[in-house]
């Protein structure tokens, strides 16, 4: 079988799979598999940015937040349908994240992760602010009903787990095409070497800070659908710990890997779950081991060990990896 | 004005703490170009152990000097044995493994130490001739402590063959060992050091906001503000950085957006600092050459 | 002939059989003729993980509950499951609970944001979310969400005795408030700063806030002594609170006047203040403490004490035994089971923990009962002022309503 047959054949076959899986699983299992498609959107953004890109953010879990806050105020406050909230709380997302890629073009490196990471601690904190309470509910949060599956068949939670699936499966195919088109190569150029790409004249600003707002535009759209999900926010929702998860996440599924953000969002969801299984005394001592041996084992990731499988597989083909840093060496 | 000079002198009390930790980080950046996102968590565990050891009968110093070897051991341990199989891996590996290695030295101390918050002891004595009104003799010794680790790490980095030898292997680690360095031990080295510092910092610490699993979380955000503040390559700026910090912590929060906020502003102004010199204060500005 | 005496003796015993079962007992999913299912979330990481000795007390005393053969012949199982103290968790750990493990009722969750998450869910699925672990009062509706029911007073409550106190003992004074910037301090803010009523301009000279990431609340103490506060109301809990104290101490001297809430009374809280300058600390509290030589003889703390050493011995040091509050919580939540009988619907459950009239729990002060109605929600409001003498708390004058 050629390789795109093969191809053909598995996404077939997680095709149905996906399909299938709510009317499978109990109510419950249902609502984790939609949180794990909500990661996984998220998560492809922040490989974006990470990945793709070679930038570094601490504080998606900001971008979460703000895409999650704008959907409950939209239905609370303006008694918005909750699936128009979802464009809005995308562009704004956006908006804010060009435009905190704007200051950000001036750090590299370590120094931009503290922005992002101030980010992702401010964001509470400004949630909770006694000023904007009156729109954000304070630190009380704000509540909305859960919606109603508009096809009879469906039940609330099989219906909200379409919904979602229906709006990861595109901004998923988005992003390959972005990735695969001239758009994505410049992306890519300026991880690899910045300087090079810049001589060879791509418009480094503009791409970087555009996929910081894109990166935002995804973390800010899952958000949105993470409120919808359990239709609470508050600021204790999201905790600077949401950003670390989001970045082990994607080392763990792989970084500069489609597929790898998919497989991150499920790690994230169910492994503390199962670490609080093994040992109700030090649950997060067990994930911190499998963290460790999960980076001993592949440290590129589960895509990264997949794609050295399956290199080893077939006949030599130059494997698609991201080069290494360039060298530093101070003036 | 009275209160201007107790909250701007409680903010160097404050920020002592956040530069020893800065500092820590400072000394692990120096030797391996990493940031130790696990530095807190050691310097707590440091702090227990310390503590364990005076519950079991040992005086404070005594306590003080074997922790400050424990740890040192410690540091290189888990240099050799945890670190050394990713460090040639990207760099994300890597700051997956040390919050890995959070987790599990937060976890672990919970579990054995359970979260209840313990007292301990000050070397200082609260009626020394060095307390005065606004400052508390612990806080005066805190700084004084910090300003001396400076000095040290400072002669260190730049008197030593041994921290010469430091910095040549942060920064080109193949030549390093072309010349003759044994690169591996020098790693260890620096991870030992610095969980030396750790474990001062944390001692330091304790006794002003108690000792529990949790006691670093807040500051090591603090710290790693700081050290990037003062630059990630000049020890100076780590300890500058860190009291900076700490003043600038409690003005805004005192006088200018009121305390709710005071976190968001101090990381704003720091920001803003970086986007302005985007090495930090101190730092030596990187070149690549293409 | 033969087929129809048969039918009719197979109609018999399955009439016979279902009578039995009705006999035994109206059940709810979780409930049936041996075992009553109760599940929990508890945040046994994160920052607020120093609250587990509650949990564990609640399971210490259903454990022992057990031992002496169970409420009405059934056994209590007590499923605790880790949220972390983040409401996304918690959601997904309570559905768990009920869809999955299907327990009978949602008991004593911890934390406010965590069980504002939860509220709805389980009000829609009509779970009952029984004796929250929290004082918070604006979690509490019983229009809105009549299923979610607390236990200890609320921190409104608390807020409204001390404010009473002030006003009469002390009603010249200069008060300073520090609060925890989130529901916690809101909670007893708002009602303390409305039970002053109109001297509250006049009395309180500063409010000042800190979060609970914050490595020191020494600033804030600062600020509310610039102010000239001669009376500092401490909304806080935790470390927070042990700090806040100190610098208070440090700052203002023996003669400032402290409150702090209940919450932050154990021992394992304060007690690395240290003595010295806990002298003089006032607070409230609704049971007896355990470690006071005054209740040597009482027979429930001698039972207590017993229960401690046997059920929960790793709670035996002086810090943690002066905070019986699982236990008492959780001989609420038995009371209310063993009087709902062999109805364990949970309809039934409900309008019987919600019309507790004059309740004596043996550990609860002298004149505090709990006390619940179709529009009361806290079974108890009633608490007592104590004052830390140096060497142990001590209560001060009487029970008054908050």
């Amino acid at each position: 079988m050629s390789r795109s047959q093969i191809n053909t054949a598995g996404f077939a076959l997680l095709a149905v799979l996906l399909l299938a899986l709510p009317f499978v699983l109990s109510s419950y299992h249902t609502f984790q598999a939609t949180m794990v498609i909500v990661y996984a959107i998220a998560l492809l953004g922040l490989n974006l940015l990470i990945g793709y890109n070679g930038q570094i953010s601490l504080g998606h879990g900001a971008f979460f937040a703000i895409g999650a806050y704008v959907t409950a105020i939209l239905v609370t406050k303006l008694g918005m349908p909750y699936w128009m909230t979802i464009p809005i709380a995308g562009a704004l997302c956006l908006v804010v994240g060009f435009l905190f890629g704007l200051p950000a073009l001036r750090l590299e490196g370590l120094y931009l992760a503290l922005p992002t990471f101030a980010l992702a601690v401010a964001t509470p904190q400004l949630l909770n602010y006694h000023g904007v309470a009156p729109v954000t509910g304070g630190v009380q949060g704000i509540m909305f009903d859960k919606p109603d599956s508009p096809l009879l068949p469906l039940d609330q939670d099989q219906w909200l787990y379409f919904f979602c699936l229906a709006v990861a499966i595109p901004l998923y195919i988005v992003g390959w095409n972005l990735l695969r088109a001239r758009t994505g190569r410049a992306i890519v150029a300026i991880r690899d070497h910045a300087m090079a790409a810049g001589a060879m004249g791509i418009d480094n600003a503009f791409y970087k800070t555009a996929t910081f707002g894109v990166s935002a535009m995804y973390a800010g759209i899952a958000g949105a659908l993470s409120a919808i999900i359990t239709q609470f926010v508050a600021p204790d929702s999201f905790p600077i710990f949401l950003s670390l998860s989001f970045l082990v996440g994607i080392v763990v599924g792989g970084v500069a890997s489609i597929p790898g953000a998919a497989v991150g969002a499920v790690f994230i969801e169910f492994v503390p779950n199962v670490a609080s299984e093994i040992s109700d005394a030090a649950p997060w001592a067990v994930y911190g081991v499998v963290l460790i041996a999960a980076m001993y084992l592949m440290p590129e990731g589960v895509a990264g060990l997949c794609r050295n499988l399956g290199n080893r597989l077939e006949t030599r083909r130059p494997a698609a990896r991201p080069a290494p840093a360039p060298r530093r060496v101070t003036g | 004005m009275e209160n201007f000079l107790n909250q701007l002198l409680s903010g160097l009390a404050t920020g002592g703490l956040y530069a020893s930790i800065a500092l820590a980080l400072v000394m692990i950046y120096q030797a391996t170009h990493h940031v130790n996102f696990a530095q807190g968590e050691l310097a707590m565990f440091s702090t227990f152990l310390a503590w364990t050891l005076m519950q079991a009968g040992f005086s404070y110093w005594a306590a003080f000097l074997l922790t400050l070897v424990l740890s040192f051991i410690a540091g290189g341990v888990i240099e050799r044995i945890i670190i050394r199989p990713i460090e040639d891996k990207p760099v994300l590996t890597v700051v997956v493994v040390f919050v890995g290695l959070l987790f599990i030295l937060n976890s672990v101390a919970g579990w054995i130490y359970g979260y209840d918050i313990k007292s301990f002891p000050s070397p200082f004595p609260p009626s020394a001739w060095y307390a005065n009104r606004y400052m508390s003799a612990h806080e005066v010794g805190m700084i004084t402590v910090t300003l001396a680790l400076l000095i040290l790490v400072f002669a260190f980095f730049r008197f030593t063959p041994l921290g010469l030898a430091m910095r040549a292997v942060a920064q080109n680690p193949l030549s390093s060992q072309l010349v003759g360095i044994r690169t591996g031990w020098i790693l260890a080295l620096g991870w030992g050091l610095a969980s030396v510092i750790g474990a001062v910092a944390g001692m330091m610490a304790a006794p002003i906001v108690y000792l529990d699993p949790n006691m670093m979380g807040g500051i090591l955000l603090y710290a790693f503000a700081a050290a990037l503040l003062g630059g990630l390559t000049s020890p100076l700026g780590a300890v500058i950085g860190g009291f900076v910090v700490g003043v600038l912590e409690n003005l805004a929060g005192a006088y200018v957006v009121g305390t709710e906020i005071k976190l968001s502003v101090a990381l704003v102004i720091i920001v803003g600092v970086l986007l302005l010199r985007p090495s930090g204060l101190f730092g030596r500005t990187v070149v690549t050459r293409v | 002939m033969k087929g129809f005496i048969i039918a009719c003796a197979i109609v018999a015993l399955t009439g016979l059989a279902v009578g039995r079962a009705d006999a035994a007992g109206k059940y709810d999913p979780g409930a049936s003729d041996t075992e009553i299912k109760l599940g929990t979330t508890w945040a046994f990481s994160g920052p607020v993980s120093s609250t587990s000795p509650v949990e564990r007390q609640m399971a210490g005393y259903f454990a022992m509950i057990n031992d002496q053969g169970g409420v009405n012949g059934r056994k209590i199982n007590f499923v605790a499951l880790d949220d972390g103290y983040q409401p996304p968790k918690t959601v997904e750990q309570t559905r768990r609970l009920v869809e999955q493990d299907k327990v009978l009722l949602m008991y004593g969750q911890i934390g406010t944001p965590t069980n504002v998450a939860v509220r709805p869910y389980l009000n829609g699925k009509k779970v009952p979310q029984l004796f929250v672990t929290t004082g918070s009062y604006s979690l509490i509706d019983p229009k809105k969400y009549p299923w979610t029911m607390g236990f200890q007073s609320s921190y409104a409550a608390e807020s409204r005795v001390i404010a009473r106190y002030i006003l009469t003992e002390k009603p010249n004074a200069k008060i300073g408030i520090l609060y925890q910037d989130d529901d916690f301090g809101t909670d007893h803010l708002n009602p303390f700063l409305e039970a002053l009523g109109d001297k509250a301009k006049t009395m309180v000279v500063a409010k000042v806030s800190y979060a609970v990431t914050d490595p020191t609340v020494t600033s804030q103490i600062l600020s509310l002594k610039a102010a000239g506060a001669d009376t500092l109301y401490l909304m806080a809990q935790s470390r927070a609170a042990a700090q806040a104290v100190s610098a208070a101490r440090d700052q203002g001297g023996e003669n400032l006047l402290l409150f702090i809430p209940y919450v932050a009374t154990a021992k394992s809280v304060i007690g690395p203040v240290g003595d010295e300058k806990l002298k003089g600390l006032m607070s409230t509290d609704s049971t007896k403490d355990p470690t006071n030589p005054a209740w040597a003889n009482d027979p429930a703390v001698k039972d207590y004490l017993a229960w401690v050493n046997k059920y929960v011995p790793e709670q035996d040091r002086e810090s943690d035994r002066a905070s019986p509050l699982g236990y008492v919580s959780a001989q609420a939540m038995v009371e209310v089971l063993k009087r709902a009988g062999n109805d364990l619907t949970r309809e039934n459950i409900l309008k019987v923990a919600t019309s507790l009239h004059n309740v004596e729990l043996p550990l609860l002060l002298p004149g505090i009962t709990l006390n619940t109605s179709a529009d009361n929600y806290f079974p108890i409001h009633t608490l007592q002022l104590k004052r830390y003498d140096g060497t142990r708390w001590q209560l001060v004058g009487k029970p008054i309503e908050g």
